[in-house]
């Protein structure tokens, strides 16, 4: 098994005792970002890139790999604890946890989401192991057609499939595209986008964009509207769980595996649709499901599972073919692109090393995870407590730090101001981030696959096409484009279809924080309070203008037997029919 | 008069759709301004890309205001410490840009220990903390650590300004 050898090799390196080290500080780092309201795992990344210039790659990466899988875990402790999941994978997490630890059970809670989170964490990570060389040797002998598609896919996938409004999407990722053109044209040499300006000559540099959207960005958007009374955490004890409750959660672990990592190895996957089918699988799989919606240990088992084994299948794609599909796998793409390593199918034979010391970080980041976290639970829920002036200034202040650091030019300063406002108003007004990063980091990599393409090709359009390859991914794409007219077919056509598998019916009824609402199953806040089906969707949420209390398109209208993720779009595009 | 204003209100977004437009504008205008000597080897040439960005951003733009105008609206964003009941508090966005400008002013002048600091006081006034004393210590400390954190450690030489000979 040369994998397998390969892997033993990257144990090696990442056991050194300044990687453990490394590792050690990541994964606590990731938790603590994870825990801290406002701070998620992507920005933590991009705060820290600055710092890790002074290191080896393969040191630096260990780090991002521990507080990648640090901080899902850090958000699940932090949707139990407060019932506000600051991401969209820690949902449904919140829905069943926070019950429990309302009903005395945070320690149950947490400890099954801590191991779950192993257990997922590491299948996950194997699987990667046994899925990444595999999806290399196949993506080694694509040719710049394919190639191209393939970016294609991933930069529509990702607009279209996640967050509410496509439109809003395809406008962060031309942003994201446009920032990816400043500087000089790689064949001409002719300055695009630079105004005259030498210091845009050589492009922004990714890391101060980063740094802007995700943190200047978030920390001015929170600022506008911080919370002035914070909300109550529960304190919690050390997690322990007794023998029933690991009798009821095994299973749950490794359903939730086994819809986790699928989802987040595909271009647009993501946590959130596989977090919510584990969800309703484990509701009619339970034994008590009565005690869903009052803190069933199997709703968080699964869905926690299903969030880590998603991180770990991100992981796939970014890591054999250089395509990021969530945030903060895109700036670790970003980091790479720092070092001077090319990101892409090559990664694996030109860093062999750094790849395999990456993943056996993971397994050692994991286990890491377990040990440390169980006993300092009790610890992280006190650091929910940090005063919020101090929280938010200490990001503004190291983002500024951080950026500033890298060139040690005031000019970069004035970028990040710039983008962060712009982070500001893409908040603000519903532009989802991920799009402009990913525009960002791979647009200028579909423009080299295009000229190369069009090269081969001698200047002949059909070059695009050329491969089998790239003509079935463009139909894909064409699918994922025309996929609301084929979903309002299907409901024209098959009207009469028996109401057997309504999901909405899975679902609590939930006094989650409205921040659940901005998903697309967001659907079951406006199911439960008319007052609150204003926020569903941020329909009229601005508060200039007058609520509507209930919009009718909002509350849980029946819909025939359609599988939970068709219903999912379907029901979105209803909502959003005027958002397009 | 009064309806128009009423009509824009909740319409703000528009002002997004313009930038976008605006935008697409100068990409599609810097884009077209570069030369494309034909050649074999690079038949796509550099207009290409832009042209398409452009296009992106122009269709964008009219698509959104369009949205709006029929009354569409952008889901502003949540998290743990958000409350959206509340509309953007510019008093507490205006004081902290401030502190962040007046760090990009000074930093290349007074240097990263003083401009730091007044970048974290700052802040943290403009967030509402009021404990002046314990919230200049913090700031001190904070922008002297990093200050020999980032020299010491990872030997970048941040500015020192004013205090050059102290530091």
């Amino acid at each position: 098994m040369d994998a397998l050898n390969l892997l033993m090799q990257g144990f090696a390196t990442a056991a050194t005792p300044m990687n453990l080290l490394y590792a050690f500080i990541g994964v606590l780092l990731g938790t603590a970002v994870g825990v801290l309201p406002g701070i998620g795992p992507a920005m933590a990344v991009a705060l820290l890139l600055p710092l890790t210039y002074g290191m080896e790659p393969t040191s630096a990466f260990i780090m991002f790999a521990g507080i990648y899988y640090g901080g899902m875990y850090g958000g699940s402790t932090t949707s139990i604890l407060l019932n506000t999941p600051g991401e969209s994978a820690t949902v449904i997490t919140a829905i069943e946890g926070h019950k429990m630890a309302k009903a005395g059970r945070a320690a149950q809670a947490l400890a099954t989401a801590a191991i779950g989170s192993f257990v997922a964490g590491t299948i996950g990570t194997a699987l990667l192991v046994a899925f990444a060389p595999i999806v290399v040797q196949f993506a080694v002998s694509l040719g710049d057609p394919s190639y191209l598609a393939i970016i294609v896919l991933a930069l529509v996938a990702v607009t279209a499939v996640l967050g509410s409004s496509k439109l809003r999407g395809f406008a962060a990722l031309g942003l994201g595209l446009g920032i990816g053109l400043v500087g000089l044209d790689p064949i001409t040499g002719q300055q695009r986008l630079v105004f005259g300006q030498p210091l845009l000559a050589d492009g922004l540099d990714i890391v101060v964009v980063a740094v802007a959207i995700f943190a200047v960005g978030e920390a001015l958007w929170i600022a506008a509207h911080l919370r002035r009374n914070p909300l109550k955490t529960i304190p919690v004890g050390r997690p322990w769980m007794g023998k029933s409750d690991w009798k009821r959660s095994w299973k749950p672990w490794l359903r939730g595996t086994a819809f986790g990592f699928p989802f987040g190895a595909l271009p647009a996957g993501g946590a959130e649709v596989p977090t919510f089918l584990s969800y309703v699988t484990e509701k009619k799989l339970s034994k008590h499901p009565e005690e869903f919606g009052h803190g069933a240990i199997e709703g968080v088992a699964g869905p926690e599972a299903a969030n880590n084994a998603s991180a770990a299948g991100t992981l796939t794609p970014m890591l054999a073919l250089g395509l990021p599909t969530n945030a903060t796998a895109a700036v670790m793409l970003a980091a790479f692109v720092q070092y001077g390593i090319q990101p892409g199918p090559l990664l694996f034979q030109n860093e062999p090393e750094l790849v395999w010391a990456l993943i056996a970080s993971l397994f050692i980041g994991n286990t890491l995870l377990l040990l440390i976290n169980l006993p300092l639970a009790p610890l992280w829920a006190k650091l929910l407590k940090l005063p919020r002036p101090y929280l938010y200034s200490g990001i503004l202040f190291f983002a500024t730090l951080g950026a500033y650091a890298v060139n040690l030019q005031a000019f970069d300063l004035i970028i990040l101001l710039v983008l962060g406002l712009l982070g500001f108003a893409m908040r603000r007004y519903g532009l989802p981030v991920l799009p402009l990063i990913l525009g960002l980091i791979l647009g200028p990599r579909a423009e080299e696959s295009l000229r190369k393409s069009l090269q081969l090709s001698a200047g002949d359009i059909s070059g695009l096409w050329s491969e089998p390859i790239a003509v079935t991914v463009y139909i894909f794409v064409a699918l994922i484009l025309a996929w609301p007219l084929v979903a309002l077919a299907w409901r024209r056509f098959r009207p009469a279809a028996p109401a057997a598998d309504s999901t909405s019916a899975d679902l609590p009824p939930s006094p989650i924080f409205p921040s659940l609402s901005h998903h697309e199953d967001g659907r079951h806040v406006g199911e439960h309070a008319g007052g609150h089906a204003g926020r569903h969707a941020g329909e009229p949420f601005d508060v200039d203008r007058p609520v509507s209390a209930d919009r009718p398109g909002n509350s849980e209208h029946p819909v025939s037997g359609e599988r939970p993720g068709d219903r999912d779009r379907s029901e979105n595009e209803h909502n959003h029919e005027t958002r397009l | 008069m009064k309806t128009a204003r009423l009509w824009l209100k909740g319409r703000s977004e528009l002002g997004l759709a313009a930038l976008l437009g605006v935008l697409g504008a100068v990409v599609l205008w810097d884009g077209l301004r570069l030369n494309t000597p034909y050649s074999q080897s690079d038949p796509v040439g550099p207009r290409t890309m832009p042209i398409i960005v452009a296009s992106l951003l122009l269709v964008c733009a009219v698509l959104l205001a369009v949205n709006v105008i029929r009354g569409g609206q952008g889901e502003a964003e949540g998290g743990e410490d958000v409350d959206l009941t509340h509309p953007s508090d510019w008093r507490t966005v205006l004081p902290l840009l401030g502190a962040f400008v007046l760090n990009v002013l000074l930093i290349d002048v007074v240097g990263w220990v003083i401009s730091g600091t007044i970048l974290f006081w700052g802040s943290v006034w403009a967030l509402g903390s009021r404990k002046y004393v314990r919230d200049g210590l913090i700031s001190v400390a904070l922008a002297v650590l990093t200050f020999y954190g980032f020299y010491l450690g990872l030997g970048i030489k941040l500015p020192a300004g004013l205090l050059a000979g102290v530091l």
